[in-house]
């Protein structure tokens, strides 16, 4: 009695919150899908094929779910892995979805479903890049459809990864401009200045080779996001003290480092292009020179760096738009992004100025940030 | 004394610190004569800032007091302060550096991966830090009394405030080059008056303090190692051992002071440096003790036996000579407080500015309000608890650190099986052991059965109570293993000139 009476209320339970049969349905199919989203948001490889084929195949209802690239088999769930290479060759010569029976597989075990194959191919950018193959002991029409439908659907999910790699390649390419890019014109007005002093002072002249050297080394290196802040430092210096044979004493610097802080972990080359920034604009249109001013201080749970020139400042408009990543100052944007995602929002860079104000960046970085290796 | 020289003292020191905390070193360097690499915080002058921000109220005038009034058995606390160095720099500094962790939090949550066990630790750096500064407060306002004829509870006020200036104003920055000048400054503080006080002792004849006849009862044998531990001697010695060694890498100021360092091999290179200059500094209080008991051993009747310090130089000198001893002692012993209060109400309102106010408040805000509820719960409790004596509260602070933050540290670095619930199991059990402990000693009259030597010196108990749960609750729960665990501790445990990827 009270088992009949439990399940009458389940019921009610049930068609009240969740629908009827069809919904119940529909609800499952979503919920696989957005299972298997994720890893194949990812992309197209060994171990996210792994992760979502489960789901592919309760979702397709079917005994056996298969997932191939253009080469092999990526993930087989279900028996009848014995097939694996058959279809592997299957996949490779088709274009579009279609069935293959026992006459292409041979298939002599009894217990085996794998007698008919469908093979529905995955598209991204209008190029094949694998297959999605159900094995079922008796193809329905039904069953072909469904293949094509979710084959499509995987296309698109592979279609976002593609979004989502080349949006990391975009920024990892930004970076890599970055570092190399030392302009032509730096290269080409440190040497003029180094071979100006070549017969005057050969001394200062060797020196201010070495720091070139040095600095390039530094600019080129290639492993690593992070840095300490006394190494980004140094580079700094190195550059100014190369910017300054060029202007002699046009240019003016003036460094405060609060020596607590330099083994701060900083975004590799973050606060060089703000430095550059500041000698460009701090410069810029002024016969008697500028000032940049560099100074670090300790914050106790941060350190705070400011970057500042007495030059002709530039309207706030234009740094908000440079910010947004849509004006021509790359620099400015990518230090920006580059700080948010290594600290989190609140350690944007700051900027301040106004025109014929000069320009002052302010850096904020935390002394310790979760998941941040030193 | 004479006030007016008291007077111009503490009015020196605090001004000068505050100075040097608004103006700072702000002196600038232009390219030519400026090298970063060359800049970088040296391990010496690293040691020196952590001995200005550690030596305390408690080194500069406790233990002569303690010394002074219950003999030798007291010296386990400077050598305890300073061997818990020793401990620090085999099993914690150089590991704590390479973690990257700039506080104990910071630890706790790379470690264990872990919000609840944050703020545990988060918690916890609090509460030391109030135990500590309570001692710092009280300490002060004796002093200016002595110094100044100003009462007790007005002295701490004023302590409590130019602390609070120093901190609001420019003791964000932790200057490293002014923490080590304040060392030097206790040090000659200590050093010149004690030079005449023993010429003028020689000059006596140089009899022994263990023979000096002062008349107070059940207090013979005041050379004897086990003398004035009280009913139990044996425990108490070996409680206070335990707490002194374990409880120094639990102290949430010198904790941060390691970030400084280039890396983990400067961190022990620190540390070795630290351990003489505080070997050299523990060497002068219990000479003042053992004078004050030849030369002022009616303070131990009085219950004033922390001035000792202050008093010995116009009790043995006298005259202008000996006022200008004591204005030099009254000089160094506020510039311990200050420094050890600056650093406590950095680290609490640090603590509470980020992990409390954060949220509702902005960044400098939030500091500058957490430095307030910081002094100001400190101060409330120093003027509670009025007869609890300085070094026994330090005594306290450093058991509840060695209870909680040491089997954090130790098994954190040493152990990779800990896991996130293990370290609450521990940090709680050691707590509130070592918290009731501290919450009986300052509401409970003095008596000596077995339960109130248990409570009055809680750490042979309390830390492998603390040990034993975190291992248990971490054994319990294999599957909470942090993922990471291996990846962490080959980047603890590996110098850093060994090449091998530590992302």
């Amino acid at each position: 009695m009270a088992t009949t009476l439990g399940a009458s209320l389940g019921r009610v339970f049930r068609r009240s919150h969740l629908g009827t049969e069809a919904d119940r349905a529909t609800f499952r199919t979503l919920h696989e899908a957005s299972l298997a989203g994720p890893a194949l948001r990812e992309g197209l490889t060994e171990a996210s094929a792994e992760r979502s084929i489960r789901h592919l195949r309760s979702l397709l209802g079917a005994p056996v779910v298969a997932l191939t690239d253009t080469q092999r088999v990526l993930a087989w769930d279900g028996p009848g892995a014995h097939h694996s290479d058959q279809v592997a060759a299957l996949a490779r010569s088709t274009e579009a979805t279609q069935v293959a029976g026992p006459s292409q597989l041979g298939c002599h075990l009894v217990s085996c479903p794998v007698q008919h194959v469908v093979v529905s191919p995955l598209v991204v950018d209008e190029l094949v890049v694998g297959h999605m193959v159900v094995g079922t002991p008796y193809p329905t029409a039904g069953l072909v459809r469904a293949t094509d439908e979710v084959a499509a659907w995987v296309s698109g999910q592979l279609d976002l990864a593609e979004l989502d790699a080349s949006r990391r390649r975009l920024v990892e390419a930004e970076v890599r401009a970055l570092r190399a890019q030392i302009s032509p014109h730096f290269v080409y007005n440190s040497l003029g200045a180094i071979a100006s002093f070549v017969r005057t002072d050969p001394e200062r002249a060797r020196d201010l080779l070495l720091e070139f050297a040095d600095f390039t080394r530094y600019t080129f290196r290639r492993q690593g996001d992070f840095t300490t802040l006394a190494e980004e430092l140094r580079s700094i210096e190195q550059y100014l003290l190369l910017e300054q044979a060029r202007y002699g004493e046009r240019l003016r610097v003036v460094l405060r480092i609060a020596p607590e802080v330099l083994p701060v972990q900083v975004p590799f080359l973050s606060l060089q292009p703000l430095v550059e920034n500041a000698v460009k604009h701090g410069l810029e249109g002024r016969e008697e020179g500028g000032t940049i001013t560099v100074v670090a201080s300790d914050l106790d749970r941060e350190c705070e760096i400011c970057i500042e020139d007495d030059g002709v400042g530039e309207d706030p408009d234009v740094v908000r738009r440079a910010l947004a990543g849509t004006g021509d100052s790359v620099g400015l944007a990518n230090v920006d992004e580059r700080l948010r995602h290594a600290f989190g929002d609140e350690y944007g860079l700051v900027v301040e100025t106004n025109v014929g104000a000069g320009t002052r960046v302010v850096v904020r970085v935390p002394k310790y940030a979760e998941g941040l290796h030193p | 004394m004479n006030h007016a020289f008291g007077a111009t003292a503490v009015a020196v020191v605090s001004v000068l610190t505050i100075g040097i905390g608004i103006w700072g070193l702000r002196f600038s360097r232009t390219t030519s004569d400026f090298f970063v690499a060359s800049r970088t915080v040296r391990p010496a002058l690293n040691a020196t800032a952590i001995g200005g921000e550690y030596l305390s109220a408690a080194s500069f005038l406790g233990v002569a007091g303690l010394v002074l009034t219950y003999g030798a058995g007291m010296l386990w606390y400077p050598v305890g302060w300073t061997a818990g160095y020793l401990v620090l720099l085999t099993l914690v500094a150089a590991p704590l550096r390479r973690s990257g962790a700039y506080t104990l939090p910071d630890f706790a949550q790379a470690r264990l991966r872990s919000k609840q066990v944050r703020v545990a630790t988060s918690a916890l750096v609090v509460a030391i830090g109030w135990l500590y500064l309570i001692p710092q407060l009280k300490g002060a306002g004796f002093t200016l009394n002595l110094a100044t004829g100003l009462d007790n509870r007005l002295g701490g006020l004023v302590v409590a405030v130019v602390v609070l200036v120093n901190v609001v104003t420019g003791g964000m920055r932790s200057v490293t080059f002014v923490q080590a000048f304040q060392y030097w400054l206790k040090l000659t503080a200590l050093l010149v008056p004690a030079v005449f006080l023993l010429m003028v002792w020689f000059g006596d004849g140089a009899t022994s303090p263990a023979d000096a006849v002062f008349d107070l009862p059940g207090r013979s044998g005041w050379a004897d190692p086990l003398s004035g531990l009280g009913a139990h001697p044996m425990y108490t010695t070996y409680s206070i051992i335990v707490a002194t060694f374990l409880g120094t890498m639990g102290l949430p100021h010198v904790v941060v002071r390691f970030y400084t360092n280039p890396d983990g091999r400067a961190a022990r290179r620190t540390t070795l440096v630290v351990l003489g200059l505080l070997g050299l500094f523990y060497v002068l209080p219990p000479v003042y003790g053992a004078l004050g008991r030849m030369y002022a051993g009616d303070l131990v009747g009085a219950g004033t036996a922390d001035t000792v310090v202050v008093e010995l130089p116009t009790r043995m000198v006298g005259g202008t000579g000996g006022e200008l001893l004591a204005a030099l002692l009254v000089a160094g012993a506020f510039a311990a407080f200050l420094s050890t209060s600056s650093g406590l109400t950095i680290a609490v309102a640090g603590v509470l500015s980020q992990d409390v106010l954060g949220r509702r408040f902005g960044g400098i805000a939030s500091f500058r309000l957490g430095a307030c509820i910081g002094v100001g719960v400190a101060y409330v409790f120093a003027v509670l608890a009025e007869d609890v004596g300085v070094a026994t509260a330090v005594g306290l602070a450093f058991a509840v650190a060695a209870s909680t933050f040491c089997p954090l540290l130790v098994l954190g670095i040493w152990w990779r099986r800990l896991t996130d619930v293990g370290a609450i199991a521990g940090l709680v059990v050691g707590g509130l052991t070592s918290g009731s402990a501290v919450v009986r000693t300052f509401v409970a009259t003095e008596d000596s059965g077995w339960f109130s030597t248990l409570m009055a010196q809680p750490a042979l108990w309390t830390v492998p109570l603390a040990f034993t749960a975190m291992v248990v609750g971490s054994l319990l729960t294999p599957d909470r293993r942090p993922p990471h665990v291996t990846r962490f501790m080959v980047r603890l445990h590996t110098p850093e000139a060994v090449g091998v990827d530590r992302g």
